[in-house]
């Protein structure tokens, strides 16, 4: 055993020594230097690195055990210390912080940024960090279970945390790089903002105002609405229920601004709504669409859905014994419902409004489509950057403002209704018979549903003819694949397979971008949701608290946080393929991270305890045991965070590029530029790929029933 | 005690507050089977999970087979365990269960699948090796986790309250096949439980633990008939504990005049229900009258307070509200403060 963890301390002071001797430190490309190389050519704050190196190499071969020796540890702590001060220190046109430029006089011309030198070289001084305090007692010992927390904790900040912060700042320092607070408070206290005029009918409400206003409302309607399907199919004997269920199915596959795209080809000045209107009762087409009702009609329709599964599930949740006894007690189905039904229900309407509430100041892809002039703060934040003037501190302060406004909810959400959950359901086998709505309540929710389905199957079939048809804004109906043709065009000659199709750069990149991070996506989810469920450690509530937190950030703060943070060094990689991947697995990770937690929370834990007294690792524990038991949850996660990264538009729209654009991206310009049906067939058929991810999930999920069921009976009582 | 297979440290436990282990020190002999009873939150699964290095100890040192184990993970220590819950895996089979174990320790796969069916024939499971464990009942799947455990010829086999899944008929049976497992394979074994009469039957030696604290050590004999203090009295078996004071080598209480040997002044005598012998007529008046079947069980109230009194079923029964006397002699109790 001593000998093992004598190689394993030599892996990781090994790849150190790679990194510092023999890998390209900067990126770029321009020069393949190491850094013992930099450092003796005139960087020389990179030498203490190389010594560090060399030094734990040393030890690692000298003494019996460097992980318990001090000098290991110190070595190790400094080494990380210096690799981050150094890199965040002194920028591209030298020092950043004054006093490194004091010390090093040759820094004055700068770095660039980490290469792959200075990656692994990270990566193994956490490997080593993890080493060091695994022989402390960190995760009673499990070297596996140290690395991860450790690793998924440097990410998490390096990729969530630091970025926001980086943005926070941005909000409070100016142009020159001073702390300049009169600004944000100009910016902050702006009129534009804060302005009720709407209400009092003195002008136009500020953005903040409107953000509120469309949130409380979209909500409100969403949750409403999802109620009543949720009551229709859990509570009653209407007819429709599987349609119902797919309907709920489809916001998860549809790009965000679809529906929009949609509602405009319905509803627009010219929209086939609007000319029917006109022509039938000669009301004069407007533009009325555009702004609060556009918004906020495409956002319930989106969300209702989600709220729909949310209450469902809590309706699922209640105990029939509880409405029985009501009834018993010789109430009527209305009191029965009122008295009992409805507060057992009320905490989860509260969080089904939370949820949208967040879903509708995060949506970006809905007010960019259908806002015209009403701005909220997501579209906002996208001007301020991508706009005629780059303004990043006034992106930055609507950021704060916006990521205030969503963590706040996020935090009422877990804390406040985290307790206030009624489960009644009790693992005994309640043979209590649900009991029906009362006619009243279920004719008013088929009254709201009703024009919800034919909304959603009239946007859809939009969807489905508009992209195959001359031009389905002006009702031209001649079918034709010229839309399909102009985007996915290639001809196959004497040099192959040529695409010409202006699509065909996106879809390969989003294929591309979907398929590295929904692995990735999986892999960090379901590790991380392994440390929380299984692991215990100093700071635990910390790290779960800080993954679900990446929860509540709206995708546009990410885009506008990575901008601020990774276009400079020492972490400069806007504009490649990489900011794509690492955007998204940060992004999806509490998806990955809930589906693990839930299945984990299935099996029983003394399994992997057996695992480890027979010997095995962290690491082969996880392989050997949990992941084929949670086969079902890994494929869930592996499709959503495929999906998602197929549809999502917020936070990418920042971060594409012209050499690695994204469908979406590409499909929003179309719509900027009124190409609609162009924009509708590249839709369409990103949504026929997911359909097919979907189904394949389906297929491979059924197929792995048995190893879930067969886990089940592990914890029970066995057969006898 | 021929040879230390086990040691506990001056071994503290404690999360975050609470403190489930508060300093334990102990020698477990090579070939010996010991129990750790006590209720439940006593901390006796806590030290059981410290010596598998489930957990890890806040203070003091755990040694195995002569070696400090405090800092290793479970993976780095040779010991076996049989869970509750037995914890089969169930997604591969009974074979690949036993094997598992000496392939994760690089022992190659052939070999170890010979040594599994070994193993699983001599815990008689020969031709159940393809199948998967939910095939299997309760019994055999409990095998199945023992043949699991001792397949690496462990230092230490660890039992966490094995009988809990197990049928309340079988129990008695299942118990026996460990014991003469562990005899067979001069295994040293540490066994969890919370059932008095399971440990009592099983064990060489039982740790009685209260409060993350070891109450006593001893023989099952030892225990039941010299309990070191009351609680030991109380939770081992049932037992009368009268409360008097000892004056020149003589315990007096209201009724009670007994010689027993200790210091003078206040004490407690512990005396078993079953030690004390009734005869009709007399100062004390039988409360209650249950028949169980196998024996007869009185409530007598007695100057000193009710007394729990357990007679066989063959003698002449008595009824409540029966006048009777009660008779103690000094081999009957014994002095537990």
């Amino acid at each position: 055993m001593q000998a093992l963890q004598g190689r394993i301390g030599l892996f990781w002071s090994g790849l150190l020594m790679a990194a510092v001797l023999a890998l390209p430190w900067y990126k770029g490309g321009a020069t393949l230097a190491s850094a013992l190389s930099e450092g003796v050519a005139g960087r020389v704050w990179l030498l203490p690195l190389v010594g560090a190196a060399l030094a734990l190499a040393l030890l690692s071969v000298a003494t019996r055990d460097w992980r318990v020796h001090p000098a290991g540890a110190a070595l190790v702590g400094a080494g990380l210390g210096w690799l981050l001060l150094q890199g965040f220190g002194i920028g591209l046109r030298g020092p950043v912080l004054p006093g490194l430029g004091l010390l090093f006089p040759t820094a004055q011309s700068g770095q660039p940024g980490f290469g792959w030198g200075a990656w692994v070289a990270g990566i193994a001084l956490i490997g080593a960090l993890a080493e060091v305090l695994a022989a402390r007692g960190f995760c009673r010992g499990e070297r596996f279970a140290a690395f991860s927390i450790i690793g998924i904790v440097a990410a998490l900040s390096l990729f969530v945390f630091f970025p926001i912060l980086k943005l926070m700042s941005a909000a409070f320092v100016g142009p020159d790089g001073t702390l300049a607070l009169a600004p944000f408070l100009n910016r902050i206290t702006a009129s534009d903002l804060w302005s009720v005029g709407c209400l009092t009918g003195a002008g136009r409400c500020g953005v903040v105002i409107n953000s509120l206003v469309l949130g409380i409302l979209s909500a409100a309607l969403a949750t409403a609405l999802g109620l009543a399907l949720a009551l229709l199919v859990a509570r009653t004997d209407f007819r429709m229920k599987r349609l119902l269920r797919a309907i709920s199915i489809l916001p998860i596959i549809t790009p965000p601004f679809v529906v929009g795209v949609a509602i405009i080809v319905l509803f627009g000045r010219t929209g086939i709504v609007t000319v029917e209107v006109a022509e039938w009762f000669g009301i004069r087409p407007t533009r009325w669409i555009y702004g609060l009702p556009g918004i906020l009609l495409a956002q319930v329709l989106a969300f209702a859905p989600v709220t729909f599964l949310v209450l469902l599930s809590a309706l699922e949740a209640i105990n029939p014994t509880l409405e029985e006894a009501s009834t018993t007690l010789g109430a009527k189905p209305v009191t029965t419902f009122r008295t009992v039904t409805w507060p057992l229900l009320r905490p989860a309407l509260a969080a089904a409004f939370l949820l949208a509430f967040i879903e509708s100041l995060a949506d970006f892809g809905n007010p960019i489509v259908l806002g015209g002039s009403y701005d909220v703060l997501s579209t906002k934040i996208f001007f301020a950057v991508v706009g005629a003037q780059y303004d990043l501190g006034q992106a930055a302060t609507l950021s704060v403002l916006l990521l205030t406004l969503t963590v706040a909810a996020f935090w009422v959400q877990t804390r406040w209704l985290g307790r206030a959950s009624y489960v009644t359901v009790t693992g005994k086998s309640d043979a209590g018979l649900v009991a029906p709505v009362p006619p009243l309540i279920k004719w008013a929710a088929v009254a709201a549903v009703v024009p919800f389905v034919v909304f959603t199957v009239g946007i859809y079939a939009i969807v489905l003819i508009g992209g195959f048809v001359k031009d389905i804004g002006r009702m031209e109906m001649a079918p034709t694949f010229g839309h399909l043709w102009t985007a996915f065009s290639f001809e196959i000659n004497a040099n192959g397979l040529q695409l010409f199709g202006s699509a065909w750069n996106s879809m390969i990149t989003t294929l591309w971008v979907s398929a590295l991070s929904a692995p990735l996506t999986m892999a960090v989810g379901i590790l991380t949701a392994w440390l929380i469920a299984r692991q215990d450690f100093t700071g635990k509530r910390a790290f779960e608290f800080g993954t679900l937190l990446s929860f509540a950030i709206p995708g546009t703060v990410v885009g506008v946080s990575y901008i601020a943070a990774f276009n400079v060094p020492p972490i400069d990689i806007t504009g490649t393929m990489a900011i794509l991947v690492i955007c998204f697995v940060f992004r999806n990770l509490p998806v990955g991270m809930r589906a693990g937690i839930a299945a984990l929370a299935q099996i029983d834990r003394s399994m992997e305890e057996a695992s480890q007294t027979m010997g095995a690792g962290g690491g082969r524990v996880l392989r050997d045991v949990v992941l084929p038991l949670i086969r079902p949850a890994i494929f869930t996660a592996l499709v959503y965070s495929f999906v998602t990264a197929m549809t999502a538009v917020s936070a990418v729209i920042f971060l594409v590029s012209a050499r690695h654009n994204m469908a979406t991206a590409y499909i929003m310009g179309r719509v900027e530029n009124g190409e609609y049906a162009l924009a509708i067939a590249y839709s369409t058929v990103l949504m026929l790929v997911m359909v097919a991810c979907v189904a394949a999930m389906n297929w491979a999920v059924g197929k792995r029933r048995l190893g879930r069921r067969t886990g089940v009976t592990g914890t029970a009582q066995p057969a006898e | 005690m021929t040879q230390t297979a086990i040691e506990f440290r001056s071994v503290v436990k404690r999360y975050g507050d609470a403190t489930a282990v508060a300093g334990i020190d102990l020698a477990i002999g090579k070939g010996e089977l010991v129990t750790f009873l006590g209720p439940s939150g006593c901390g006796k699964t806590t030290s059981l999970r410290l010596i598998a290095g489930l957990e890890l100890p806040t203070e003091g040192q755990v040694f195995i087979a002569g070696r400090d184990v405090s800092r290793d993970p479970a993976s780095a220590r040779n010991v076996g365990m049989v869970f509750q819950s037995y914890a089969l895996f169930p997604h591969i089979s009974v074979l690949e269960n036993v094997a598992y174990g000496p392939v994760i320790r690089g022992t190659p796969k052939a070999e170890a699948q010979a040594r599994a069916r070994e193993i699983l024939e001599q815990v008689g499971l020969a031709g159940l090796e393809s199948r998967l464990p939910a095939e299997l009942s309760g019994g055999q799947q409990q095998r199945v986790a023992v043949a699991r455990a001792i397949v690496q010829q462990p230092d230490v086999i660890l039992f966490d309250e094995p009988l809990s899944n197990v049928d309340a008929k079988l129990r008695r049976k299942v118990r026996e096949e460990i014991r003469s497992l562990q005899r067979r394979f001069g295994l040293t074994a540490v066994y969890v439980t919370h059932d008095q009469e399971e440990a009592l039957a099983v064990s060489d030696r039982i740790v009685v633990m209260d409060k993350g604290r070891i109450a006593q050590v001893g023989t099952p004999t030892d225990l039941y008939e010299h309990p070191a203090n009351p609680f030991i009295a109380d939770f081992i078996g049932d037992a009368n504990l009268i409360r008097g004071t000892v004056a020149q080598g003589r315990f007096t209480a209201p009724g009670m005049a007994l010689p027993v040997s200790g210091p003078d002044g206040p004490a407690t005598l512990s005396i078993r229900p079953e030690r004390i012998t009734l005869t009709p007529g007399g100062p004390d008046r039988v409360v209650s009258a249950t028949y169980l079947g196998s024996r007869m069980e009185y409530t007598v109230a007695a100057q000193v307070g009710e007394m729990l009194v357990s007679r066989p079923i063959f003698e002449p029964r008595l009824k409540a509200g029966q006048d009777v006397s009660l008779h103690i002699t000094d081999t009957d109790v014994s002095r537990v403060a």
